[in-house]
């Protein structure tokens, strides 16, 4: 099935500059409805009013992180509770992709990154575009 | 003799001087029994005074003013780095912008590769984050030390000597402290009026 490029998608980093970043990539890549939030809890705000596609999200944020916003994610009986969800991060220890995978993660991207890189991890998580 | 080494070897003087007062102490009170409480305050009162001139010694190498001064400032100093790159990625960013919606107008062959470039550029500001971020641990350990120096002051009731360190650099050197952080320097305008002012007085 194609992906459908007018899924919701949110982006979730404490840094204005990245999120410009990845929404711009995502905006080449075809995608046109792109929510942004700051940190876990306005991510957490965000999927629970409306209906996400895939969340791309850091992990070192305040007050919540993103390792923090998966696993309430996860743990949550909600219906975003299977949401496809890849981790970007500058967190590059085994421990910690471990530790996103055993929380629920479907992809690890890890900073600095570019476009191909995340055409691809896109891919593997939703399918070809 | 190099003042580090001249240091090291003050401190080294200083510990065996409490080795063997504590030494002579356990060895009077265990060996003698008929060790006078005197000989015994004598050799305390030669531990108290190495402990205060420790003490002392710690005031003058001014630890406050490492709390106080040195780590604030070298805090002030990386915010003020993320601070400067993030608006400098924000600028290179919005021209980016920019240049990729002039590439929508050229179009074709063209257009893509214009806009294939501006995305490496995008691509590329993600320094910005990484480096703010390195920047950011490195500002948490400085204030971790910050807190422990005070704890370690607290503790041990060290203070801290009123003689402020000379500046040790010559005079050329001593001016050279920039660049300055936000609100401790001069506008450009302010050095100009500033300049002129000078000029009308040496006329």
């Amino acid at each position: 099935m194609a992906v459908d490029m007018n899924m919701n998608v949110l982006i979730v980093d404490d840094y204005t500059t990245m999120l410009r970043i990845i929404k711009n990539l995502l905006k080449q890549l075809g995608f046109n409805n792109i929510d942004e939030a700051t940190d876990g809890t306005m991510a957490l705000e965000k999927v629970r009013i409306k209906n996400y596609g895939l969340v791309i999200s850091d992990w070192n944020m305040e007050p919540m992180s993103g390792f923090e916003f998966l696993k309430k994610i996860r743990a949550s009986e909600e219906k975003y509770k299977t949401v496809p969800f890849i981790m970007i991060t500058a967190e590059s220890k085994t421990e910690n992709v471990i530790a996103a995978k055993k929380a629920g993660v479907n992809n690890y991207i890890v900073k600095p990154f570019n476009a191909e890189t995340l055409k691809g991890k896109i891919t593997s998580v939703l399918g070809d575009f | 003799m190099p003042e580090r080494l001249a240091e090291e070897k003050v401190s080294d003087g200083k510990k065996d001087r409490i080795v063997a007062i504590i030494s002579s102490v356990v060895n009077k009170v265990g060996h003698d029994d008929k060790v006078s409480l005197a000989a015994i305050m004598t050799e305390l009162r030669d531990l108290l005074i190495v402990i205060e001139e420790t003490r002392q010694d710690l005031g003058m190498v001014r630890p406050t003013a490492i709390t106080g001064e040195h780590i604030p400032g070298a805090t002030d100093e990386l915010d003020a780095i993320i601070e400067s790159t993030s608006e400098a990625t924000g600028t290179i960013m919005d021209c980016c912008d920019v240049i990729q919606e002039k590439a929508g107008g050229v179009g074709g062959e063209n257009g893509d590769a214009i806009t294939a470039e501006v995305m490496k550029i995008f691509e590329a500001c993600s320094f910005q984050d990484i480096t703010g971020q390195r920047v950011s641990k490195v500002v948490k350990t400085f204030r971790d030390i910050e807190e422990k120096i005070d704890k370690l002051v607290n503790v041990l009731g060290v203070k801290t000597s009123d003689i402020l360190p000379e500046d040790s650099r010559g005079a050329d050197e001593a001016l050279m402290n920039g660049p300055q952080l936000s609100g401790q320097g001069i506008s450009q305008d302010d050095i100009d009026k500033l300049l002129a002012e000078l000029d009308g007085v040496s006329e």
